[in-house]
């Protein structure tokens, strides 16, 4: 048992959930500290709870420490109250395993999935005592190296990072690690080091780039400062995920966090081409994994941790070819073992409503539908091919399925977006309502009533999306088109059955600045940071009033991130190729705004450029 | 059958709390593929229950759970499987059938044995040791007590069963039926007030070293530990 504690009882008992940062948890792994090379910390930079649920580090977690003379351990975000005694006692950062500062180990590996968390990351190497900017660390510091989603626009955290890995994690650590090694057998230095790391593939260190700028502020050039490292960084994937590595035992936390379950990834990638969706952009072509392996490790997982739920995690569960074949399997085995099935959400037809029937208890739970426009029009927009007839077949399919309340998801500020697209949302919510008061007798409605639970959130353009171009809403704006979504339901027959919600939207342009700015917001997210920011995705601390002042302290703008961009401009993130070329993009967004719909990767090849990958859906056999 | 498992919560994990450490058992039954009983109903759980919630910083030899089972392999294979789906600081030291009369853990709990010792630093001025007889000779030992309805006086005298102390700590045995539970930093504080003094934040490392039943009766107690009415299984 390692009976070490970095932090003292003292300020044990006075925290919050101490047992967010004591480790000793079941298939936590402990190595010897002289037996093993390499110490590496991955962080996920948010609380405890919220970093435990991210499958990714658990994936890397198990990877790292597959490899012999390596040993992987994980920090997450001190919580506020424990930031604050950090600070004031000095206490470094420390890896939850070892219990040892961070700064002594040789990597910290930081996962960056969502934009409102880089003043967390700054946050947590300012508390392990590690200079924020890369061009400040010495010899002895770690090498900071971030991956995930956000490092396909990682050029306003640029400065605060030696290396940014662009793409599934599972292909070039092995090489980096050796690499490492090497350099440091043979006492070659950092800049060296990372000098040889920038030419191995999927690597981008941001030292050895430059961007400048024109008068108006947009991109003139971007490119390598040093011959022998590429001026396009393409992204790593893994190309058979048909029956590769899965970590067979996750971290099974003490406290309940927001995850509290196995998660089975079935597949990677997504071939539905929605215009609005980076994720769906960035992990093409999409990958199946392989029933058979599915099925053995559901249970291996299970027995390894002892969690009481499952769960299937996918960009679009509905799709995966055999998931008949793995849903019926599960709940054969789960019920034998009382072990719930959580589903994530399903096309609404027939198969799905009778499976949820079996695994969900249909008088408590809800089911959710993704209409994300009010309109057809719009929706062809997006290229969300659900129609107002499939949403209300199974909407009545449900209904008499018993149950009796529906959650919508929509966008406001979506381009081209009309009054009569809101007014659309306000529509379809009735003509829900409408539909249960038609196809549920009198007598079998329970308290006579339906819910339906409108949610709006507020669009935000994405790098890599075919709307990478298109102008964001304001505060002012976003608020307008949600009073007038309110108005569209309140004024409906059976408003009285529709709930609606609405999104905070400073929260939103920020989030929109971020995605799509360049290098100079390093400056405005440090001084937000200065200023007292953190912990910004948590609504309770988040002072958009704290980040205005750090714009103008930088002499930036919000409008200008959020501005419409020009096909001919040079965009932050056009030096990194995620497989979909910029043309099929422009050919996108075009036929967006003459609301033209794309088939999807099954129906037929729409030549995005990720075929070149050679594999998953590219190789099957369609028409085009 | 009823089994009454008995473990010891030591080092870092002392920090787990009370519902957190019932979650741990549960999914610790399943890694050790225990053959537990379910409730029935919409949303089945194990049937498990423990018997004195431990605080937060507290550790302890002698904690105990009554689960339900349908079946069995022996005390030892259950303590072997256990442990192996455990984490080091959380142990189990035995696993014992109880005879289908036996009242819940929770019911029979009457009495806690504690290891009571000073942090560093933090110990009071008067030798706590040589006053120890006369504090517990009092006629009663009055404490206030914040309930809903306001301030009650409280005498914990007629639940402390024994109190001594020796260089290794203070020991009590005292009270810890859910009606008349003494908690040990409630009798020092009171110890101390005796001598003017207040105790400092975080003074004590408390252990629990036994948590015990009573099998006589109220007039006449005999004090055993909780699994001595059960018997191993082999």
């Amino acid at each position: 048992m390692n009976t070490k504690l970095a932090l003292s009882d003292d300020v044990l008992m006075k925290v919050e959930k101490p047992a967010r940062y004591i480790g000793n948890e079941v298939n936590s792994v402990i190595k010897d500290k002289e037996k093993i090379k390499i110490r590496l910390a991955m962080c996920f930079p948010d609380v405890y709870e919220i970093g435990m649920s991210h499958l990714g580090i658990q994936i890397l977690y198990d990877m790292f420490n597959s490899m012999e003379e390596v040993w992987c351990e994980r920090v997450y975000s001190p919580w506020v109250d424990l930031d604050k005694i950090m600070r004031e006692e000095k206490i470094p950062l420390f890896a939850l395993e070892s219990q040892d500062a961070v700064k002594d180990f040789d990597f910290l590996g930081i996962t960056i999935q969502y934009e409102m968390c880089y003043t967390n990351i700054l946050q947590v190497l300012d508390l392990a005592q590690i200079p924020l900017t890369s061009a400040e660390r010495g010899e002895d510091m770690p090498i900071v190296i971030g991956g995930g989603p956000c490092t396909y626009n990682p050029e306003p955290i640029a400065e605060f990072f030696d290396i940014f890995y662009i793409g599934e994690g599972e292909t070039r650590y092995a090489d980096l690690m050796q690499l490492y090694l090497e350099c440091k057998q043979n006492g070659v230095g950092r800049e060296e080091f990372l000098f040889r790391a920038a030419s191995i593939p999927g690597l981008y260190v941001p030292r050895f780039y430059q961007a400048t700028y024109q008068e108006d502020g947009k991109l003139a050039s971007f490119h390598p400062l040093k011959a022998g490292i590429p001026a396009v960084i393409v992204k790593e994937l893994v190309k058979n995920i048909f029956d590769t590595y899965y970590p067979m035992k996750p971290v099974v936390p003490f406290i309940k966090v927001t995850q509290d379950r196995v998660v089975l990834e079935i597949q990677r990638g997504c071939l539905r081409g929605c215009r609005f969706c980076q994720a769906g952009q960035l992990y093409r072509p999409v990958r199946e994994r392989d029933v058979e392996m599915l099925k053995r490790y559901a249970l291996e997982m299970l027995a390894n941790t002892g969690h009481e739920e499952i769960s299937l995690s996918s960009l679009s569960s509905s799709d995966y070819s055999m998931l008949p074949e793995l849903i019926d399997f599960l709940i054969e085995e789960c019920s034998k073992k009382h072990i719930n099935i959580s589903l994530p959400s399903l096309r609404i037809d027939s198969f799905s409503l009778d499976v949820m029937s079996k695994v969900q208890d249909v008088r408590k739970s809800s089911l959710t539908f993704a209409p994300e426009a009010g309109s057809q029009r719009l929706r062809d927009v997006i290229n969300k091919g659900l129609t107002e007839e499939a949403i209300l077949n199974g909407a009545a399919l449900a209904f008499q399925g018993g149950w009796t309340r529906v959650k919508l998801y929509f966008m406001l500020g979506l381009p081209t977006e009309n009054e009569d697209d809101i007014w659309g949302i306000g529509d379809l919510s009735n003509k829900i309502a409408a539909v249960f008061f038609e196809v549920v007798p009198k007598e079998m409605r329970k308290n006579g009533k339906v819910q339906i639970v409108s949610s709006t959130s507020f669009f935000v353009p994405k790098p890599f999306t075919p709307f990478q171009w298109a102008r964001q809403c304001d505060k002012e704006e976003y608020l307008g088109k949600a009073y007038q979504t309110r108005k569209a339901i309140s004024s409906q027959l059976n408003q009285k059955s529709i709930k609606y919600n609405w999104h905070e939207a400073d929260l939103s342009v920020l989030e929109g600045v971020l995605a799509r700015g360049d290098r100079r917001l390093s400056q405005v997210i440090l001084r937000a940071y200065q200023k007292g920011c953190f912990y910004d995705a948590w609504s309770e601390y988040f002072h958009n009033d704290l980040w205005l002042k750090a714009f103008e302290d930088c002499g930036l703008t919000v409008d200008f991130y959020t501005r419409e961009r020009d096909t001919a401009d040079i965009l932050p993130w056009d030096f990194i190729d995620c497989g979909v070329t910029k043309a099929y993009l422009i050919r996108e967004w075009k036929k967006a705004v003459k609301q033209e719909v794309s088939p999807n990767c099954r129906e037929r090849c729409q030549g995005c450029g990720a075929a070149r990958f050679d594999c998953g859906i590219c190789l099957a056999e369609r028409n085009g | 059958m009823k089994l009454r498992i008995k473990f010891k919560k030591q080092g870092p994990v002392r920090f787990i709390g009370h519902l957190d450490v019932m979650r741990f058992f549960q999914k610790a039954i399943r890694r050790a593929d225990i053959d537990v009983v379910y409730s029935s109903g919409y949303s089945p759980h194990q049937i498990m229950s423990f018997a004195a919630p431990l605080g937060v910083g507290l550790e302890s030899s002698g904690e105990y759970m009554d689960i339900e089972v349908n079946s069995v392999t022996n005390s030892q294979d259950m303590i072997n499987r256990l442990n192996a789906a455990g984490v080091p600081g959380i142990e189990i030291v035995a696993v014992r059938e109880l005879p289908n009369n036996a009242a819940n853990a929770m019911a029979s709990v009457a009495a806690a044995a504690y290891t009571v010792i000073f942090r560093e630093g933090r110990e009071p001025r008067f030798d706590y040791i040589k006053e120890l007889d006369s504090f517990i000779k009092q006629e009663s030992i009055l404490i206030k007590k914040e309930t809903k309805k306001g301030i009650r006086e409280v005498d914990l005298k007629p639940g402390i069963y024994q109190l001594s102390a020796d260089k290794e700590g203070i020991h009590m045995l005292v009270d810890a039926s859910s009606a008349g539970n003494i908690k040990p930093v409630k009798l020092i504080e009171a110890y101390l007030e005796l001598h003017q003094e207040s105790l400092q934040e975080n003074a004590l490392c408390i252990n629990r070293e036994e948590t015990y039943t009573n099998i006589g009766t109220a007039d006449e107690p005999q004090l055993v530990p909780l699994d001595d009415i059960g018997e191993d299984i082999v």
